[in-house]
């Protein structure tokens, strides 16, 4: 296991009978992931997928052991669907739901600061360690076992720098979708020490986009604390202020947020940063 | 979404905040009509969905009920920055002594609300945080908890106001934060919030910008939506459910996925094109949304050739490939083209473009390269 996600993570599916928590349900059981259960109320005591279904989370996870829930239900239902499951001793919840409101996000936030539990999303693909557990939506077959940490806001975008990596026999050891929404569970920050920390990882990408100042937080923390080399690339250098663009958190506002600003932030620190996703990869390969 | 001044004043309002007295009209003989019965001077302002009224002559006051008359004739139909006036608020006009910000937002980085007040009102608060950054006072709310009184007496106190308005001040904070809270904004703002002769504070501007995903448990305020707060292309993409940002250039992109949308802007830039447009089809898009996307690309006139990429995930090739030629049947067009199609059903996605003579590319940065190569030689 490289981070978060792998050989131990015992998954539950909260929205396992919809049409996408089913869909991905298979999708992740055929790539090994260790799918113990699913999650539907009203409809426990079915099966789905080879796997029980269960009313609520807290008889899943005392029924299945599981430690990690994946939430794939529409987006009105998500906030409770989070705070369940961290109320039902999961210790790593991953929400793909878009579309969430951004006060039931605040709301969310300030109900899991007390509480011993990672949200990774919403809004997000979820995240991969190759060749153990695939948690989410990202295809699995662009993956490739290596020592290469990805962090990203996007979702085919970092499928797309995956890909190039892996054309270029570069591996990867866990791939980390964050979100794209305003407000996320975990931020570069957290991704990047996890990676820092983690003995199978020996270099990082980090894909963002316009928006916020959490790539310039990012910068900031990898000139402090961080050892390993970071590769980065930032999506919306040709993007107008003060429009969104298609992710809630993709928006320059105020004049703040702009790419062309967290690319200064990062290449101040010694950050390379690629123009396109085949140069990433090329970057990444010299540094090998 | 976006709302009117005067729907927002009036949100405000029904939260306890004093507005002017003041009514909506659509015509010069109604703007003549409320003008005599608010009676004294007004002030006529366009009700468009654009910053900066006030600087393109769509604000004006009027001292009595002739000129009232006169200016709505002039303000109704005049073009603000693209878009057309079709209402003005008629206004009782304030005799103004002094201005101040008040706006709530969500803080990104403390994910939480934070109230932003200034005692420089009257300009925009990025212009002030500019120039004169001090004078922006905020004030973090946990959300759980709500705003309190003594929050706002401490932001009165800040901002140096008179003990006489502190009570007044207390009223209005927790109100524009309360409509904020109950309309699921994402900004709601007062500015100016004005001292008036006779010691009171009175919002006579006013903005809320609500949060779109929060619309579906609001269908009150969905019903306030304005069509021109949209183009007439924005419009068909929502409700084909399509992300659609339209821009200046002449590459239209048609994309799976916002990240990768805006790289592919970035990269048709890199090559020395210009993007025409954000274009998102989102995840699992059938062939009838890429033949609406490729209707709303080809009604830009500026578009001299297209270029899609899909990275297949949840998206499959084929299919998209599929509504490609659909829509090219039902839309025929000479704009040259080309497709990069990979990931899901990649090879049945590619067979029936190229059975269908539709030029393709392998990787991202070929694609682009021939986009801006087809749309100089068109």
């Amino acid at each position: 296991m490289a981070i978060l996600v792998g050989k131990d993570t015992r998954l539950i599916v909260q929205g396992i009978t919809g049409r996408e928590g089913g869909f991905h349900t298979e999708q992740m059981i055929e790539y090994g992931t260790t799918v113990v259960g699913g999650v539907t109320p009203g409809k426990g005591g079915e099966w789905s997928h080879g796997v029980p279904v269960f009313d609520t989370v807290k008889e899943a996870v005392n029924a299945t052991d599981a430690n990690t829930s994946i939430i794939y239900v529409p987006a009105r239902f998500a906030a409770d669907a989070i705070m369940e499951a961290a109320d039902s001793g999961i210790k790593l919840v991953i929400c793909i739901t878009e579309g969430i409101p951004v006060l039931d996000m605040v709301r969310v936030q300030s109900f899991l600061v007390h509480k011993k539990v990672r949200l990774i999303g919403p809004n997000c693909p979820g995240l991969t360690t190759p060749g153990e557990a695939k948690v989410g939506i990202m295809p699995g077959h662009i993956h490739k076992q290596g020592n290469v940490g990805l962090v990203s806001r996007s979702g085919t975008l970092t499928y797309e720098v995956v890909q190039a990596l892996t054309d270029k026999d570069i591996g990867q050891s866990t791939a980390v979708g964050i979100g794209g929404d305003p407000i996320i569970g975990s931020t570069f920050i957290d991704i990047l020490r996890l990676f820092e920390s983690d003995p199978l990882t020996d270099q990082v990408v980090l894909i963002g986009e316009i928006g916020g100042t959490d790539e310039q937080k990012a910068a900031r923390f990898i000139a402090e604390k961080m050892t390993k080399p970071v590769t980065a690339f930032i999506a919306g250098r040709t993007a107008p202020p003060g429009k969104r663009m298609g992710h809630a958190g993709a928006i320059i506002q105020g004049g703040e947020g702009t790419a062309a600003e967290k690319i200064k932030a990062l290449e101040a620190v010694g950050v390379k940063v690629g123009q396109q996703p085949e140069e990433v990869a090329d970057i990444v390969a010299g540094l090998i | 979404m976006k709302l009117h001044e005067y729907q927002s004043k009036r949100i405000f309002a029904e939260h306890g905040i004093p507005i002017p007295k003041g009514e909506v009209a659509t015509s010069s003989d109604e703007a003549r009509e409320i003008a005599r019965k608010l009676g004294g001077p007004v002030v006529i302002k366009s009700q468009v969905l654009v910053g900066g009224r006030g600087k393109a002559g769509g604000v004006k006051v009027a001292k009595n009920v002739d000129e009232a008359e006169e200016l709505a004739d002039q303000i109704l139909g005049m073009d603000i920055k693209g878009l057309t006036v079709d209402k003005v608020l008629i206004d009782e006009a304030a005799d103004i002594r002094e201005e101040i910000y008040l706006g709530v937002v969500i803080d990104r980085a403390l994910q939480k609300p934070v109230v932003i007040a200034s005692a420089e009102g009257g300009v925009e608060i990025e212009e002030v945080a500019k120039t004169n950054p001090e004078a922006i006072k905020r004030l973090p709310i946990d959300l759980p908890v709500g705003l309190m009184d003594y929050h706002a007496r401490n932001l009165a106190y800040d901002l140096g106001l008179r003990r006489v308005f502190v009570n007044q001040f207390i009223r209005i904070v927790k109100g524009l934060y309360q409509s904020f809270i109950d309309t699921d904004a994402s900004l709601a703002e007062i500015n100016p919030l004005v001292i008036i002769e006779g010691e009171k504070l009175l919002a006579v501007d006013g903005k809320i910008v609500l949060d779109d995903s929060a619309l579906y448990r609001h269908p009150e305020l969905v019903e306030l939506r304005d069509i021109q707060e949209e183009t007439s292309s924005e419009r068909e993409a929502r409700l084909a459910g399509l992300s659609y940002v339209k821009l200046d250039g002449e590459i239209g992109c048609m994309v799976n996925g916002a990240g990768l949308a805006m790289a592919t802007m970035d990269i048709v830039k890199y090559y020395g094109g210009a993007p025409a447009n954000f274009l998102d089809i989102g995840g699992g898009a059938k062939s009838d949304k890429v033949a609406a996307a490729l209707r709303i690309i080809l009604s830009d006139s500026k578009v001299k050739g297209i270029l899609f990429n899909i990275f297949g995930g949840i998206t499959r090739c084929d299919e998209v490939a599929r509504g490609i030629l659909e829509a090219l049947n039902a839309v025929p067009t000479d704009v040259p083209m080309v497709a990069r199609l990979v990931g899901t059903n990649e090879e049945e996605g590619r067979q029936i473009l190229a059975q269908a003579n539709f030029p393709s590319a392998s990787s991202l940065g070929e694609a682009a390269q021939k986009a801006v190569n087809l749309a100089k030689g068109a």
